[in-house]
Parts: C-alpha cells; sequence; structure tokens
C-alpha cells in the first residue's frame, strides 16, 4: 500500500472557479462546494465531537463561517484543506464546551506506552470485514473508534480517514509533525489491537472470536 | 533489528514514506519475526477498512436540510453586501 489515497482529488481549477464565483456572490456556485464537501465536514464532525447534533452545527456554522470569509481564502492551499480548518475548528469548541461541563481534561486518557510491542498478536480472518454484515461492521467500527482518546481519534480521522498529510495535519491542529506522527502510531495500534477481538481467527479447537 | 526499532517505523513503512535502504532492513526483519509480520499486517487492515466504510454516512434528508439552512444564510448576506 503506498499511503492513503484521499477521499476527495478534485481538479484544482474547476474548483477555483467555483470559490472565485462565489467570493462574488454566487451562492450556487457555493452550494457545489458544499454538496461536494459536506459528507466530509459531517464525518470529521461527528468523529471529533461523539455527538449527533453537535456535528450537523458544526456542518452549518463551517460552511457558512467559510462563505463569509472567502475573501481571506488563498488560492495557493486548497478549499478543501481550508474548509476542513474550520471545521476541525468549531467541532473542538463544541466538543470542549461539552467537556467543560462535565470538567474532564481532554487528554488525560493519552498516556501509553509509545512504541511498545502491542499485547496481543493474533492474526485476522483473511478478509475480516466480511465476518460480519454491513450494520454490525459499522457499529464495531464506531464502537472501536469512539473509544480512542480525542487527541488520537482526530488525528487519525484526518489522518487516515480523510487523507490529510501529516503536515497538513499539524498545522489543522497546532501540534508539531513528530507529534501528530507518535499520535498516529498511538491510534493506529490501538485501533488494530481493539479490532482483535472481532476479526482474529478462530481457534483451531473451532472456537468463534470473542 | 528490534521489534521496537521496526514498530518506531512502522508508520513511514504503511504510508510509503521511507528510503529504499531502511525498507530494505524492515523487510529483513519481516522475514523471521512473526509478531511484527502480524501486527503490520493488521495495523494495515485497520486502516484500510476505516478508509474504505464511511461509519458516520449522511443520511440524504438531512443533507438536504443543512444545504437549505446554509444557502439561506449565505444569502442574506449576499444581499446585505448589496
Ligand atoms: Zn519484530
Amino acid at each position: 500500500m503506498n499511503g492513503i489515497e484521499s477521499k476527495v482529488a478534485e481538479p484544482q481549477t474547476e474548483e477555483l472557479a467555483l470559490v472565485e464565483a462565489a467570493r462574488s456572490g454566487d451562492v450556487g456556485a457555493f452550494e457545489q462546494l458544499i454538496k461536494r464537501y459536506d459528507r466530509n465536514v459531517f464525518r470529521i464532525a461527528q468523529h471529533i465531537t461523539q455527538n449527533r447534533e453537535d456535528a450537523e452545527d458544526v456542518v452549518q456554522d463551517a460552511f457558512i463561517k467559510a462563505y463569509r470569509n472567502l475573501a481571506q481564502f488563498q488560492g495557493n492551499s486548497k478549499f478543501y484543506t481550508w474548509l476542513v480548518r474550520i471545521a476541525v475548528n468549531e467541532a473542538l469548541m463544541k466538543l470542549r464546551r461539552r467537556k467543560t461541563a462535565k470538567t474532564v481534561s481532554l487528554d488525560e486518557d493519552v498516556t501509553t506506552d509509545e512504541g511498545s510491542m502491542p499485547r496481543e498478536v493474533a492474526d485476522w480472518s483473511p478478509n475480516p470485514e466480511q465476518l460480519y454484515d454491513q450494520s454490525e461492521l459499522g457499529e464495531i467500527l464506531q464502537k472501536t473508534i469512539q473509544a480512542l482518546p480525542e487527541s488520537f481519534r482526530t488525528v487519525f480521522v484526518l489522518r487516515d480517514i480523510e487523507g490529510m498529510s501529516t503536515e497538513e495535519t499539524a498545522e489543522m491542529l497546532n501540534l508539531s509533525v513528530p507529534a501528530v506522527k507518535s499520535r498516529l502510531l498511538r491510534a493506529r495500534l490501538q485501533l488494530r489491537e481493539r479490532l482483535n477481538r472481532y476479526f482474529k481467527k478462530p481457534k483451531r479447537n473451532g472456537a468463534k472470536p470473542q | 533489528m528490534k521489534c521496537k526499532d521496526f514498530l518506531k517505523e512502522l508508520n513511514e513503512y504503511l504510508d510509503g514514506q521511507i528510503d529504499v535502504q531502511l525498507k530494505t532492513e524492515l523487510e529483513e526483519h519481516l522475514q523471521w519475526c512473526h509478531d511484527c509480520y502480524v501486527v503490520c499486517n493488521t495495523t494495515r487492515k485497520t486502516i484500510e477498512i476505516y478508509h474504505d466504510n464511511d461509519v458516520y454516512p449522511l443520511p440524504e434528508p438531512i443533507r438536504e436540510r443543512l444545504h437549505q439552512a446554509i444557502v439561506t444564510k449565505c444569502k442574506a448576506k449576499s444581499e446585505h453586501q448589496g
């Protein structure tokens, strides 16, 4: 596997034309941009906030904010990257607001041994996702990623699900590049470990994975 | 190379952002270390599964409602500008 391809790969020039049109007040052009990226923004927001209502609010607020600030958009970055930066900020604000209500620190649960060998090394079935039907699989994946600390989860979502680069992710989250790399590694390893119980090969005696 | 050293490079190895020399060393380790081989493959699979399955699809009726709300506010802004 040679890196994860971005979920959004659109011709730059066509998109810049839409941005230009939207900037001069063409709401129809902006609507094209909404249709192009709303699913990504929603997914990111839902992963960060873990709250459906908040995620829908983030979609609205992020696009409205983007529209109002189009004048500040510099053509040298991708519109999508710029939009996601706005959305991530909105989502983190929502999350913090909810968390302060519960007085929980955002990073309190991030102490894990970095780079140590995983506790359980079990091989998986050849096509583990086929062990479950689509809705079961969705639940498993959702439950598993929800259990990650927020700071790992957000890095994983931006980097591995949305296909941002390490540098873009670092900039968006105000983290250093090494910090992004270390969180990404821990996120990947923790997810892998947590998925073991669903995906590992059945034991020889025919026992099902627990 | 020890397992610990292999794990440190796992990200770069999986992302293919690694120089040829180091890649060779890592793959040598994989040839005899079953644990790292399994961790490497299942981590790669983990990334693929999350990349290929949308955990939070946005239902069409909600999309439409959101679009309308956004567009209405954007239009209001355009009118203010004149
Ligand atoms: Zn090893």
